[in-house]
């Protein structure tokens, strides 16, 4: 049985992420297909919100996604830490801009839902804007990534700021929760949490297949994207590394 | 085979319309890199041992 | 640690430093808002306490790249990475000179700011209590940013997109506890949680910025 630091490795890694790539690719495209098919195609129209009900597919794993992601990067940020392998802080890199494009996504359908369905754009919802702060946060982690130009010191400095960003992210989540409490009383606001919950288990069924066949093409895409991005960072940092050795003489 | 969206048609069209375009984007771009990095490296290791 | 706290704070006073400069940024902003917004005084009255805190954090913010910056440049910060002082305790003492020089000034300029835009009465006392305690934390919050940012080249644009985002929580409370208090509400929550922020960043943060400032002299 071979350990999971073995993967540590950068050749073992992109070794294995060419061998694995294809099959999560594949699988993803299928579920996001099928899924957003199904949801978009093949699902009745909610009683209240009518055929809106079907942004959910979209808006929902994207969610997930956005949060998610930060906490592989997190995870990722803390083996670089920990165990300073290279590996790591690329597939960190490698996956934030992939979070920032969920979030995004979550932000835009959120917006366009919340038009017909409360009246407004944009309200300052808690998690509305708790998104917004998310997507600052992604914003600044990845123009720091940007900036540094050695790569291990970047790889420190954006590992610190992605821990620190999550204690504040946590902090945030909680002061919007608090500075909005008095406008809107929380209820009405999230029907979708209420739908993809068990609130509602007679309508939930027909809705919430098709949204786990959703969320797990969304899980797989993001997989997919991340080992195609590290190994895409890898191969940049070992090219960088031979053009300096070819200037050095 | 359309589905019915009734009144809320442009809506559901269009936060399906920016999504996909997002995520295709997103993939578009991510494939670009890792073409191009890939040649290069290929390029700059051909040229170390020749 | 008190040799060096005096010496950034006599080179803040002195080297054309942020001193006047935050204090003019903050009374501008305050005069544009005014201007932004329109001469009726309620409206104003309204949303002083939150124009008083986001113009506060901006200014607070306008020297933060000095902080390290300066040192950095002169050869000073290396000097300091190798003296017996912990770097936690360098960091700790950067920020104190920033707040004492910076956010300090704008504390006590901010009741005056208020009577610009006729913040009702009962809210100075809790304006000013709640910028004395929430700058704290935005110095230390400022000063783990500068750290970050200190060996990158115009780095003030990248400073500020990290670290505002890290102020919002201060913010958040800060401003409610200030508009609270104009409105005579009850503000005792979101004091406390106010003043739990700035302990919590002011007693682990230095850490991070400690850290960070390792790796930028590596």
């Amino acid at each position: 049985m071979s350990s999971l630091w073995e993967y540590a490795n950068p050749k073992k890694f992109i070794e294995t992420a060419q061998r694995v790539l294809p099959w999560v690719a594949g699988l993803s495209v299928i579920c996001l297909v099928g899924g957003l098919a199904w949801g978009f195609f093949f699902t009745p129209d909610d009683y209240r919100q009518g055929s809106t009900v079907k942004i959910i597919y979209l808006h929902v794993p994207a969610a997930l996604m956005a949060i998610n992601a930060w906490l592989m990067m997190l995870l990722a940020s803390l083996v670089w830490l920990i165990r300073r392998h290279h590996v790591s802080a690329l597939a960190a890199r490698a996956a934030a801009p992939v979070g920032a494009v969920m979030t995004v996504i979550a932000l835009a359908t959120g917006a366009i839902w919340g038009q017909p369905m409360w009246g407004t754009w944009w309200v300052w919802d808690p998690r509305l804007t708790s998104f917004l702060i998310l997507f600052l946060f992604y914003l600044g982690y990845i123009a720091l990534w940007a900036a540094v130009e050695d790569d291990d010191t970047a790889a420190d400095l954006t590992s610190i700021l992605c821990m620190v960003g999550s204690v504040f992210a946590l902090l945030s989540r909680y002061a919007v929760n608090f500075w909005n409490q008095g406008l809107h009383q929380g209820a009405s606001v999230m029907r979708a949490g209420a739908l993809a919950g068990d609130t509602q288990e007679r309508v939930s069924n027909v809705f919430a297949v098709p949204l786990f066949v959703c969320i797990a093409g969304f899980v797989l895409l993001f997989v997919a994207l991340v080992l195609l991005r590290t190994q895409t960072e890898i191969r940049a940092r070992r090219m960088r590394a031979l053009m300096a050795r070819e200037r050095m003489g | 085979m359309m589905p019915e969206l009734g009144k809320y048609a442009a809506t559901v069209l269009s936060s399906y319309g920016i999504s996909i375009l997002l995520l295709v984007a997103l993939t578009a771009l991510s494939l670009r890199r890792a073409a191009r990095v890939r040649r290069e490296l290929a390029a700059v290791e051909a040229r170390r041992k020749p | 640690m008190i040799a060096l706290l005096i010496r950034d704070l006599r080179l803040a006073v002195r080297a054309g430093g942020g001193f006047g400069l935050g204090l003019a940024f903050y009374l501008i902003l305050v005069a544009l808002v005014a201007f932004g917004v329109g001469p009726e005084g309620a409206l104003q009255a309204r949303i002083a306490p939150g124009v008083l805190w986001v113009g506060a954090l901006l200014a607070c913010l306008l020297s933060l790249d000095r902080i390290f910056a300066l040192d950095r440049e002169d050869g000073t910060l290396e000097l300091l990475a190798t003296a017996p002082l912990p770097m936690e305790g360098i960091v700790l003492v950067k920020a104190l000179a920033h707040w004492l020089s910076t956010a300090l000034p704008l504390v006590v300029a901010a009741p005056l700011l208020g009577l610009m835009l006729s913040l009702p009465g009962p809210g100075y006392p809790w304006l000013f209590l709640s910028l004395l305690i929430g700058t704290p934390a935005l110095s230390v919050i400022g000063t783990f940013g500068a750290a970050l940012t200190v060996g990158i080249k115009r780095g003030g644009l990248l400073l500020s997109l990290i670290v505002l985002p890290l102020y919002v929580p201060v913010l958040i409370f800060g401003a409610e506890v200030a508009r609270r208090g104009a409105a005579g509400l009850d503000l005792q929550q979101p004091l406390l949680v106010l003043a739990g922020i700035s302990c919590g960043t002011l007693a682990l943060l230095p850490f991070a910025s400690a850290a960070v400032l390792r790796v930028n002299l590596r």
